[in-house]
């Protein structure tokens, strides 16, 4: 008996086709995984079995839950079963929760749309769902607004809402792309008790094959609005029909090879910076707080050398950058780049300024949109002194996007005109034309899908060969982090708690916070095993 | 989109010809009375009729566009000349002193309401078209003000302002070449509404007959005139009323075609 069944779902918004001949089934109980890069059609097909399509789009073929065609009913009745029959969680935490209202009335409002029960019947459903959720009456009350939790609590209110009522089928659309790897393998180990304790149907979409490989019944492959292949999480893993789904899943356990490290002297010199956020005055009078977002940091990246910090959000990896790249004033202690202060006399130093440059992890939001990649890219130039001019430029300009790998055509082109690694690439391309010492790549391919990551990650050990780039690379993914960077620092809580070779520390960890991170990190099963298990 | 554009275009546009046109003809001269031909409906001869003395109301529409214009125009002048700089240096001093006193000085200027005071300033240093501009214009200034600094402050969070401050450069250079370029459709919006607000408040003044002094004509001061006879002759009140809807629109719509056309996004999806 299956729960959901889609039938050549069709779907197309205007001329333009969204997907196409879309079937697969799910059975109470049983966990399904979609998977496929941005613009597969992942989502929309979740949006396709809500309802919540836009208005233009028009859909074809069947989505039948429990024999009903709901892409037939009208939406009065979508209504009753949205929340009720169907729950779904979204991958925002902070923005699926309405931060006016208490986390309590929100999970007993979805109770009370679709149960006759009174207002307190309501208020105690919710609190016991919040209570299932991991968020007990004694620490959690329901009383509490959305800004007092966390983002993993606050996962777990959008949890419980969906499953308020008890739904027979559950979507959750990237629930834990936005959370640390920590809270996300709570979130994880989550939902798989709710599906194990009431026998719901969980339709997962994720662009992580590690968690796919590790949650999933059954995986959907998606491309362009199309399902490249579906099968059994074990029959899918041992035995790869199609060549894209062999491709996702390479890219994402992805090496490259690095040249040896050529280290010499000391470039960069962290020595215990601290720095300090004001906080609002509890009340007029108050103390003035602060928060300490760097503790005393001190490390050193010598030249040539390819240094990795990793840690979760809020840990004070970006303040760091910040401060490393002269934007913020320290509150103690020195940075200092070839010997020289990087701030001095409350000052960015330009001499400093000009041997530094960033990469950042936005790729729509790192270009001004109204220029040229040509402007774009020589924006550095106006840290020299006599920055090159006329034709000069040009061929500057058409050597290193050449580097990078795009055309020196794509010069007089706007940012929109590429997809998102090709902005990568011309992200990289300014970070390097004036050929800085030292690079920060700031979470550079985490926006990125995975076959594009792994062509950016090929690209930056290319640029390590032909320039003997010396960098640091923020990240919070420890695959990637593991085949760039020759040696690691851990930070947590403003501290770096871990150091050293990248390859002993992720295979060794000393610290209990390094060994939790790699722990919580979905693994990616090992192929090759899967295939020998099949073969027997 | 590009409807908007080309039907606020066209209106504006209609006006503003109306205007030109008043400088080297009209019907009629605005200022000649004709007695016994007053208070005549729509005719042959009066396209549009005359007024309780005689004048010809076409001429004297087409030489008041000329005022309202001028008016408006010079007051979003006023406007963008000060308040974009003020927006842009408190955007990039967010949190300073300087931030502060601008945008305090602002609420300040905003405590007043604005036409009470622009009765006030022409009160005293006597009605007229200069004086009018003047107090239209200064309550322009913390309206672009706060436009600016609001658009600016979002981009200032933006990555590629990031980059730019690695680039070594400047807030006053950043403010110029990255931020306000990408302000610019939220300014062109707001100086449209601005525009035909300045329009309204011109005509209001001159309606209480502080704005521009006979002979010069003005929409208000035709209003004004109207206003008893509209039982009579409501052509009289009429022909300005729609002049300033007229107006009005199309510069709504203009702004809001532009701000479309503006965007480079939206530039390639049309090609």
């Amino acid at each position: 008996m299956t729960l959901l069944s889609i039938r050549q779902l069709g779907l197309s918004i205007g001329q333009k086709s969204i997907l196409r001949d879309v079937s697969f089934d799910i059975g109470p109980g049983q966990i399904v995984a979609i998977t496929g890069e941005s613009g597969s059609g992942k989502s929309m097909t979740a949006f396709s079995i809500m309802g919540l399509l836009p208005k233009t789009a028009a859909a074809a073929g069947q989505i039948l839950l429990n024999g009903i065609d709901v892409l037939s009913l009208p939406e009065a009745e979508m209504c009753n079963l949205r929340g009720d029959e169907i729950g779904m969680v979204f991958q925002e935490p902070m923005t699926a929760l309405n931060p006016v209202h208490t986390i309590g009335r929100q999970v007993a409002e979805t109770i009370r749309l679709h149960r006759s029960v009174t207002r307190a019947e309501a208020n105690q459903i919710a609190a016991k769902t919040l209570e299932r959720v991991g968020l007990p009456p004694d620490q959690f009350p329901p009383g509490r607004y959305p800004h007092e939790l966390s983002g993993g609590q606050r996962q777990r209110v959008v949890i419980a809402m969906a499953i308020a009522c008890q739904p027979r089928l559950l979507i959750a659309d990237e629930p834990t792309t936005a959370l640390d790897v920590t809270t996300q393998a709570k979130i994880i180990d989550l939902l798989r008790q709710l599906v194990r304790e009431d026998g719901m149907g969980l339709l997962m979409i994720t662009h992580d094959l590690a968690l796919v490989a590790g949650l999933a019944d059954r995986v959907v492959v998606m491309r362009t609005g199309e399902v490249i292949e579906q099968n059994s999480t074990t029959e899918l893993l041992s035995n790869m029909r199609h060549p894209y789904t062999r491709m996702l899943f390479e890219a994402s356990t992805h090496t490259v090879n690095l040249p040896a490290a050529n280290t010499t002297r000391p470039l960069l010199e962290v020595q215990n910076v601290k720095r300090t956020y004001a906080l609002p005055r509890t009340h007029l009078f108050a103390a003035a707080r602060t928060f300490e977002a760097v503790r005393g940091v001190s490390f050193a990246i010598r030249e040539g050398e390819r240094l990795g910090l990793v840690g979760e959000s809020g840990c004070g990896k970006s303040t760091l950058t910040r401060a490393i790249l002269g934007l913020d004033a320290v509150k103690g202690g020195s940075i200092l780049l070839n010997g020289e202060p990087v701030f001095s006399d409350g000052k960015p130093n330009l001499d400093v300024r000009r041997k530094m440059q960033v990469v950042f992890q936005d790729p729509y939001g790192s270009f001004n949109p109204r220029h040229t990649v040509s402007r774009l890219v020589t924006e550095p130039f106006h840290l020299l002194e006599d920055p090159p001019k006329g034709t000069d430029r040009k061929v500057i300009v058409a050597e290193i996007l050449t580097a990078v790998g795009l055309s020196p055509g794509d010069a007089n082109k706007y940012p929109h005109q590429f997809s998102g690694g090709q902005r990568q690439r011309i992200a990289i391309a300014r970070a390097l034309i004036i050929r800085p010492k030292l690079v920060i790549f700031d979470e550079a391919v985490s926006a990125l899908d995975v076959s594009v990551r792994a062509q950016i990650l090929d690209l930056i050990a290319d640029l390590c060969r032909q320039y003997g780039l010396t960098y640091l690379f923020i990240s919070h993914d420890l695959h990637v982090v593991r085949t760039v960077t020759d040696r690691v620092l851990v930070m947590q809580a403003g501290q770096i708690v871990e150091q050293g070779d990248t390859e002993k520390v992720l295979s060794d960890p000393q610290h209990s916070y390094t060994r939790a991170l790699i722990d919580a990190a979905p693994r990616m099963p090992d192929l090759d095993a899967y295939r020998k298990d099949a073969a027997q | 989109m590009t409807r908007n554009l080309i039907l606020g275009a066209t209106l504006s546009s209609l006006v503003v010809l109306a205007a030109l046109l008043s400088f080297v003809w009209t019907p009629f001269d605005h200022a000649s009375l004709n007695i016994p031909a007053k208070l005549m409906p729509p005719n042959a001869t009066n396209w549009l009729g005359t007024d309780q003395i005689g004048r010809d109301i076409l001429s004297m529409v087409m030489v008041g566009a000329r005022t309202s214009i001028a008016v408006a125009f010079v007051a979003v002048g006023i406007g963008i000349g000060l308040g974009v700089p003020l927006g842009l240096w408190a955007a990039a001093k967010k949190g300073g002193w300087t931030d502060e006193i601008i945008m305090r000085g602002n609420d300040l200027i905003f405590a007043f309401p604005s036409l009470v005071i622009a009765i006030l300033i022409t009160a005293i240093f006597g009605a007229g078209a200069i004086n009018a501009i003047i107090a239209i214009g200064i309550f322009n200034i913390p309206v672009f003000a706060r436009v600016t600094r609001g658009g600016a402050l979002s981009l200032w969070e933006r990555e590629f302002i990031l980059a730019a401050r690695v680039a070594g450069k400047g807030k006053a250079h950043i403010s110029i070449e990255h931020v306000l370029p990408n302000i610019a459709n939220l300014l062109i919006v707001q100086a449209t509404i601005q525009f035909s607000l300045g329009i309204l408040a011109e005509a209001a003044l001159s309606y209480v007959g502080l704005g521009a002094q006979p002979p010069t004509p003005s929409w208000g001061r035709m209003l004004a005139d109207a206003q008893t006879l509209v039982s009579l002759a409501p052509h009289m009140a009429l022909v300005p009323g729609c002049a300033i809807i007229i107006t009005v629109l199309g510069l709504n719509l203009l702004g809001d075609g532009l701000r479309d056309w503006f965007d480079p996004k939206l530039r390639v999806a049309r090609v």
